[in-house]
């Protein structure tokens, strides 16, 4: 072979593996946009029927009449009691996860050993990977009957409360693991500084590290609120299916979840407006988990940048 | 000194310190314990109530309206081929995705724009992806309610916690190798082929399993896209329709007879068992790499 050859052969090479290498990346870039195109797949699809669905039905009717009546024969199309149930319900979590959640992570943070912290995490963190069809079975069939109605006998057998409770274990680890993260990232500094002024365990844990962990705590917060707003099977199981504005904790409500699940599973066929209804409820329910996520992220952004 | 009661104010605000700080440690550790104790007798519940209900019927008999006969065939055989396919679609994209997030475009504006549209993704509630599944898929393109639409949906659903799960895999593979590498003359995608992932594989592993584990779990978007259907024969293809061992579960539960609660129970003690495995599988493997990453 000539070195002439010998040098083209090489560059063919070279140019070979080149064109691989352009290949690939353009490979890992479109699977890259698969997220972004998903997402405009799932805004404008929720967009175009919610459109249908507000050519018949105002949209100053559904944001505030009073009544969700899409499955009777008088139909009316005030999402404010779904609104109304979810808030409720995800308001109960929230004062469940909340505390709990911030103590689990204190705990986890300033207290545990790293061999108890490696056994107590897994297991809280167990919480979040239970199916909710089995929280929503324990929500009926334990926690109202055998826990609840000790204490409130008036109650129904489908009620918010226990609804939010559910709701409210199953986002604990939301809320324990960020917080975790945010407190683990104060700097050992702040710590020491606090320790040599004479300061205690307590006062270090309580007065220097969850402040300084506020914005990743609250965010956690505002996470595990969204979450809790989209939780489904919780609601359907052991909420109930009734549109009805009240806020009486112990009876059934039907979140805005619940009845994108109570359409599913009756039959509205496709192009009747309580099929639509469907497609308008999500897409409310989408705007403001995506409100929240946005506030969420945001905040966890920024408190990461701090440190 | 001068002032005995300010000593005597001091003194008690010292000792109720003391108190506090013994106590907050055990405050917190309640916390731990409620959460602990409320999965512990969530397990016992089921366990009592469902497990004599245990048998093989469960597994291999169709839904059927007498409880002593009824299983979940239909349903686990629809599980399986749902959440198969969905992670045989979610996988290499997630992979692909970590792949270009962290060895192509490290920190461009434009990775920046597609991860934070991963987390965007990641925040979207799961039953939205159903009624976009029913709207989209099964209507606009006509897939109807079948298995493929339930394993897209489940795909894209699973796709931001597979990719966030693969990005720290490769992340966690140290940059002198990658340097090494590209020293030598290497292309990126040789980079990636012959150094980057035969390492990170294993931990891409977990990532995937616990996607698995995600998607079994889910109810409410296979809900709306496939209904609440009753099947008594075996998924012929992809274009069966179909349902899942959650919502047979959510049928069972939903029936006022105690037979079909028990028979639920059993059925959720079945579930939590393979997701157990799934996750110990995970825990271990993950076990495994941090030790040999110790040894290296």
């Amino acid at each position: 072979m000539t070195v002439d050859a010998r040098v083209e052969a090489l560059i063919r090479h070279i140019e070979k593996r080149r064109r691989i290498n352009k290949f690939f990346y353009f490979l890992f870039f479109s699977a890259t946009l698969v997220s972004t195109i998903s997402l405009i797949v799932i805004f404008v699809t929720l967009s175009y029927e919610s459109l249908n669905f507000f050519t018949q039905v105002s949209i100053i009717e559904f944001l505030t009449h009073t009544k969700w009546t899409a499955l009777f024969a008088e139909k009316h199309f005030g999402v404010l009691p779904l609104l109304n149930a979810t808030l409720i319900t995800s308001l109960i979590a929230i004062l469940v996860a909340a505390p709990l959640g911030v103590m689990i992570a204190l705990f986890l943070s300033e207290y545990a050993s790293p061999n108890l912290r490696s056994i107590v995490k897994p297991m809280v963190e167990t919480l979040a990977g239970i199916p909710t069809v089995v929280y929503g079975y324990f929500a009926l069939y334990f926690i109202t009957p055998r826990i609840l109605r000790g204490v409130w006998e008036g109650l129904q057998i489908h009620n918010a409360l226990a609804v939010g409770l559910m709701i409210g274990v199953l986002i604990i680890p939301i809320v324990a693991s960020i917080s975790d993260d945010a407190m683990k990232a104060v700097p050992l500094d702040l710590r020491h500084a606090a320790y040599a002024l004479g300061a205690r365990k307590c006062d270090v844990a309580l007065r220097v590290v969850l402040p300084a962990a506020l914005s990743g705590v609250s965010a956690s917060i505002i996470l595990a609120f969204a979450r809790a707003m989209g939780e489904t099977m919780i609601a359907a199981i052991a909420g109930g299916f009734r549109s009805v504005l009240t806020f009486n904790v112990g009876e059934a409500m039907e979140t805005m979840t619940a009845y994108i699940a109570q359409v599913a599973t009756g039959d509205a066929p496709h192009g009747t407006i309580e099929f639509q209804s469907l497609f308008a409820v999500a897409l409310f329910l989408l705007l403001i988990t995506a409100a929240l996520n946005y506030v969420g992220i945001k905040v966890v952004r920024k408190w990461a940048i701090r440190y | 000194m001068g002032y005995p009661i300010l000593t005597e104010i001091r003194r008690s605000r010292v000792r109720l310190k003391k108190v506090l700080d013994r106590l907050l440690p055990v405050i917190l550790s309640i916390a731990v314990f409620l959460a602990v104790a409320i999965l512990a007798s969530l397990l016992l519940t089921v366990i009592i109530s469902g497990g004599h209900r245990l048998s093989w019927n469960l597994i291999t008999n169709y839904p059927s309206a007498n409880p002593n006969e009824a299983g979940m065939r239909s349903a686990i055989l629809g599980s399986i081929y749902t959440v198969g396919l969905s992670t045989l679609i979610c996988i290499p994209i997630s992979m692909a995705t970590a792949i270009y997030l962290v060895e192509y475009s490290r920190g461009g504006k434009l990775s920046s724009i597609l991860s934070y549209n991963i987390s965007n993704l990641a925040g979207v509630p799961s039953i939205i992806f159903g009624v976009v599944g029913l709207g989209f898929l099964a209507y606009w393109l006509g897939m109807g309610r079948t298995i493929i639409t339930g394993a897209f949906t489940l795909a894209i659903l699973t796709l931001p916690l597979v990719t966030v799960t693969s990005v720290e895999a490769l992340k966690a593979i140290p940059d002198d190798l990658r340097h090494g590498a590209y020293a030598l003359g290497a292309t990126t995608f040789q980079v990636v082929r012959y150094v980057v992932l035969p390492r990170a594989l294993p931990m891409m592993l977990t990532g995937g399993i616990l996607g698995i584990s995600r998607a079994l779990g889910e109810a409410a978007p296979i809900l709306v896209v496939s209904g609440l259907i009753f099947i008594r024969e075996d998924p012929t293809s992809l274009f069966s329709k179909f349902t899942v061992i959650p919502l047979q579960l959510y049928n069972w539960i939903s029936r006022p007879q105690q037979a079909f609660i028990e028979l639920s129970s059993a059925g959720i003690i079945i579930l939590l068992l393979v997701l157990l495995i799934l996750n110990g599988i995970v825990i271990g493997l993950r076990y495994f790499l941090i030790k040999r990453a110790g040894q290296l």
